[in-house]
């Protein structure tokens, strides 16, 4: 082979922080082949997109290069000045970014800003051959009626389209290469789909070599060739995409292909046995110790609560539910649509859509934060729509939330203490110093320790906040707690301890989920019955072993199909 | 790892792994909270001791505050009683340090005295915006609906009145009744709307967060959360403009005592001192020189110390130095 498009050598980049230098990306190597694709994969920190963007030099501010060589072509970037660095970016080296919500500007057309790539890059000069090719990429970039397209503005664009005419701009000048930052984080799983699928094509068509980087590693299994696995800005692993994931070396490579829900349900399909459930139960112990993540064992651990759940009155029931918005201009819009479903006691029942299938509304609902425009909800044998507020007060103390937003669901001003200890004083439950031992008895449930009582929440990680969250939750022993999105926020390892967290949880108070969730993957590992939703609707309920074995809508099907890496079969 | 077997399968070629010693690995989602607690407060206070500019402001302000408690440790002379004509925009002698005004009396001690005064409207004025403010603001913005409808028609009415020129018309109206608290009330009454925007826009913004909705969830009634979650995390900005707005008060009284309508001329304010002093500006500068100075530097380090705040309760400009 003749010598690789791009050669990164020893890479080192710092950032200056108040605290002196911080080295984010430390001694990172790899060549790309031409028309080969590699993926850097890695979690948050991990320094994955801190490389991309030193490729093309579009460090933050406080960033820079502190050493190493990236070679493009023989040309070492690194020593490009800025004028350099212009003509390479878009033309040798496209880059798709991660959010297309603020990505384009609002306030110029799509066929202004596409035009804008194209002239910048000089591939066309003149506004009629300008126009012509801003029509040719927006076509390529699979977007139909691309006339008229131009003429609009990206609020009336989807996500996806967006990252379509994103993709389209990356690869407008034809570069050789092209960066992809996490392209698809923020689009629902089945649009995920299509935008990856036509991108593949595309590249392949042009022969474009490509960069990913994503933090999941299926999907970068699935979509390269090659991997580069990344943590704390070192590599930790580095080779062809399936035989990482068959024969993980590192132990946090092991680690990652242990807690990717995608990969586990995957496996948990494949072997099946009780001898592997066991070794799994086993593994999951030193899950406590922090050591591994097996999300075998969680799975393993809701079947037991399951069976005795039957026999019981269901928690929840919600008959008929009905949310109809008044939307000024445009009507009504319907986002909960009839819908129907009991969630037994102790057990886990997951609500799934893609965003806008109304599923976070219905938990609005059942929490009393939006009242429902018809149907019933009866939480423990009380109707919702016909309780008074005295009533209503009581109900809070046996149904609690727990929100998506590790950031945003605690006061930043509260020390941790008060946090969990306000549901207790808010009922007027027990003495002061008896509200202070059950945030510590709290405290050691969610296995964090009680010297964090006089902490505030800035001080702790998304993973760590979300404990305090189910702490406060669980700070009235509830029945119910209700989970939106708790866990989709977070990097996978911590994800996968949550959960851990969230069934042991369950076992020891036998405490009964409604799991709302865009994540097909993680519904795998903790939810006993499923509810798809679309459009307000359910399209289909059933237990999780039959929606994942046996699904009978097409919609299901998709959804199911869309779990990145899905389809990768794990060796050994 | 149960089902993956590392002692059997071998890396194939290509497949690189780094030294487990190059890279070892921390326990999944480690707490690193050593040391003293912070929250944004605790934070701020600790960037401000670290900022030169905030021990100046912080130093001048304690003076002034020293100064209009105890006027009488910095000057023996009487402000008014002890005027001679004789001495009218006379030089500075022994005991005068700062000469005559035209009516002979100590410039010195005038200015000494005039801080109680200047301080009083601003601290007055100061306390009745911050309240009417926050209440406006807070109910407006944490409620919504008619409530912020009617609540900030009322600011709007206000604001649509430019205060110094409201200050002018009541204080010509109440000519018999000016004194401290008359002053501080004409100018606070018509300054606060801009307090109380900046409040419900804040509150507009905190109110839509997941701990306001998990309170609302545990039970929390209504108006303990806009007191307890809210209003505690909307307030910083209101903060830093209350400081800047305690400046604003100070000038809008030597303002309206310069033009006549402010305190009668048996009080001693630095405005007055102006006003008095401009007939002689070209005979004897000095006289006006003086309370503009004082003046100057007392709103001077109440900007600073505004300045210094809006600084130190921004995590993004600090991050940035």
């Amino acid at each position: 082979m003749s010598t690789p498009l791009l050669e990164v050598k020893d890479l080192e980049v710092a950032f200056r922080t108040q605290d002196g230098l911080v080295q984010a990306v430390r001694g990172v190597s790899f060549s790309l082949e031409r028309g080969s694709s590699l993926a850097i994969v890695g979690e948050s920190g991990s320094g994955k997109s801190t490389t991309a963007h030193a490729i093309i030099n579009l460090l933050p501010g406080t960033g820079f290069i502190s050493g190493g060589q990236i070679l493009l072509d023989g040309q070492d970037l690194t020593k490009a000045n800025e004028h350099e660095m212009e003509s390479i970016r878009g033309r040798k080296i496209g880059f798709v970014p991660q959010d297309p919500m603020s990505n384009l500007n609002p306030v110029w057309s799509i066929g202004f800003q596409v035009e804008e790539a194209i002239r910048a890059n000089g591939i066309a000069t003149g506004r009629k051959a300008v126009k012509k090719r801003a029509i040719e990429v927006l076509k390529e970039a699979g977007l139909h009626d691309a006339d008229r397209r131009l003429k609009q503005f990206p609020h009336q664009f989807s996500g996806g389209m967006r990252q379509r005419v994103l993709i389209g701009m990356g690869l407008a000048a034809n570069p050789q290469l092209l960066i992809a930052d996490e392209p698809t984080s923020a689009l629902d799983v089945t649009v995920q789909r299509v935008i990856l699928d036509h991108l593949e094509s595309l590249t392949r068509e042009l022969g474009t070599t490509l960069l990913f980087i994503t933090h999941d590693l299926g999907l970068a299994a699935e979509r390269a060739e090659q991997l580069l696995v990344m943590y704390k800005g070192q590599v930790v692993e580095a080779g062809p995409s399936v035989e990482i994931l068959q024969n993980p070396q590192h132990p946090y490579t092991q680690r990652l292909v242990a807690a990717a829900p995608s990969l586990a349900s995957r496996r948990i399909q494949a072997s099946g046995s009780i001898a592997a459930a066991e070794t799994a139960m086993s593994s999951g112990a030193a899950t406590a110790a922090g050591d591994t993540i097996d999300l075998i064992a969680t799975a393993e651990a809701r079947a037991e609560a399951l069976e005795a759940a039957a026999a019981q009155p269901p928690a929840i029931v919600v008959e008929n539910l009905t949310k109809v918005y008044k939307i000024r201009g445009a009507g009504d819009f319907t986002a909960v649509d009839d819908v129907s479903f009991q969630i037994a006691k102790g057990t886990t029942t997951a609500l799934v859509g893609e965003s806008g299938s109304g599923k976070s509304t219905v938990a609005k609902m059942l929490l009393k934060l939006e009242d429902a425009t018809s149907g019933k909800i009866v939480v423990g044998g009380n109707d919702l729509s016909s309780v008074s507020s005295q009533e209503m007060f009581a109900l809070r103390s046996r149904m609690q939330p727990v929100f998506q937003d590790p950031y945003g669901s605690l006061n930043p001003l509260r020390n941790i203490g008060n946090t969990i200890a306000e549901p207790m004083s808010t009922h007027k439950v027990g003495t002061k110093a008896s509200r202070r031992e059950r945030v510590f008895e709290l405290l050691d449930q969610v296995s964090l320790p009680r010297t964090l009582v006089s902490r505030y929440p800035n001080e702790l990680s998304g993973g760590q906040r979300q404990r305090i969250a189910i702490a406060r939750a669980l700070a009235l022993k509830p029945e119910i707690v209700i989970l939106d999105e708790a866990v989709s926020a977070l990097d996978v390892l911590v994800q996968a301890q949550i959960l851990r967290l969230l069934a042991d949880l369950q076992a020891e108070l036998n405490l009964t989920y409604l799991f709302i969730t865009h994540d097909l993957a993680v519904v795998r590992v903790i939810a006993d019955n499923v509810c798809v939703m679309q459009r307000g609707r359910v399209v289909e309920a059933a237990t999780t072993d039959e929606v994942f074995d046996n699904p009978k809508e097409q919609y299901t099907r998709d959804l199911l199909a869309a779990i990145p890496g899905a389809n990768i079969p794990l060796g050994a | 790892m149960p089902d993956i077997d590392t002692t059997t399968s071998k890396p194939q070629p290509g497949h690189y792994v780094a030294p487990l010693e190059e890279t070892p690995l921390d326990a999944i989602d480690t707490i690193k909270a050593e040391g003293k607690p912070s929250n944004l407060w605790i934070d701020a206070w600790a960037d401000l001791r670290r900022r030169p500019m905030f021990w100046i402001s912080a130093a001048m302000i304690l003076i002034i505050v020293f100064v209009a408690l105890f006027p009488g440790l910095f000057t023996s002379e009487p402000p008014n009683s002890n005027c001679q004509l004789a001495n009218s925009n006379g030089a500075p002698t022994d005991g005068h340090p700062l000469g005559f005004t035209r009516q002979g009396c100590d410039v010195w001690s005038r200015i000494v005295h005039g801080a109680a005064t200047s301080l009083s409207v601003g601290i007055i004025v100061t306390i009745l915006v911050f309240t009417l403010g926050v209440l406006f603001g807070a109910f407006a913005g944490f409620y919504g609906g008619w409530v912020d409808g009617l609540l900030s028609r009322i600011g709007d009415i206000f604001f649509a009145i430019p205060y110094i020129l409201a200050a002018v018309v009541i204080m010509s109206v109440l000519a018999d009744y000016r004194n401290v608290w008359v002053i501080s009330l004409a100018i606070g009454l018509f300054a606060w709307p801009v307090t109380a925007r900046v409040l419900r826009s804040e509150i507009l913004r905190v109110k839509q967060s997941d701990y306001v909705t998990a309170a609302t969830a545990i039970g929390v009634p209504r108006f303990k959360i806009m007191w307890a979650h809210v209003v505690p995390n909307s307030i910083a900005p209101v903060i830093v403009i209350t400081t800047i707005a305690l400046a604003g008060a100070i000038v809008a009284e030597a303002t309206l005592s310069f033009l006549g309508v402010g305190l009668p001329s048996t009080f001693m304010s630095w405005g007055n001192d102006i006003a008095q002093a401009q007939t002689t500006l070209r005979t004897a500068p000095q006289v006006l020189l003086y309370p503009s100075i004082a003046l100057s530097l007392t709103v001077f380090s109440f900007i600073m110390m505004g300045e210094v705040i809006r600084d130190a309760l921004d995590p993004k400009a600090r991050a940035q130095r």
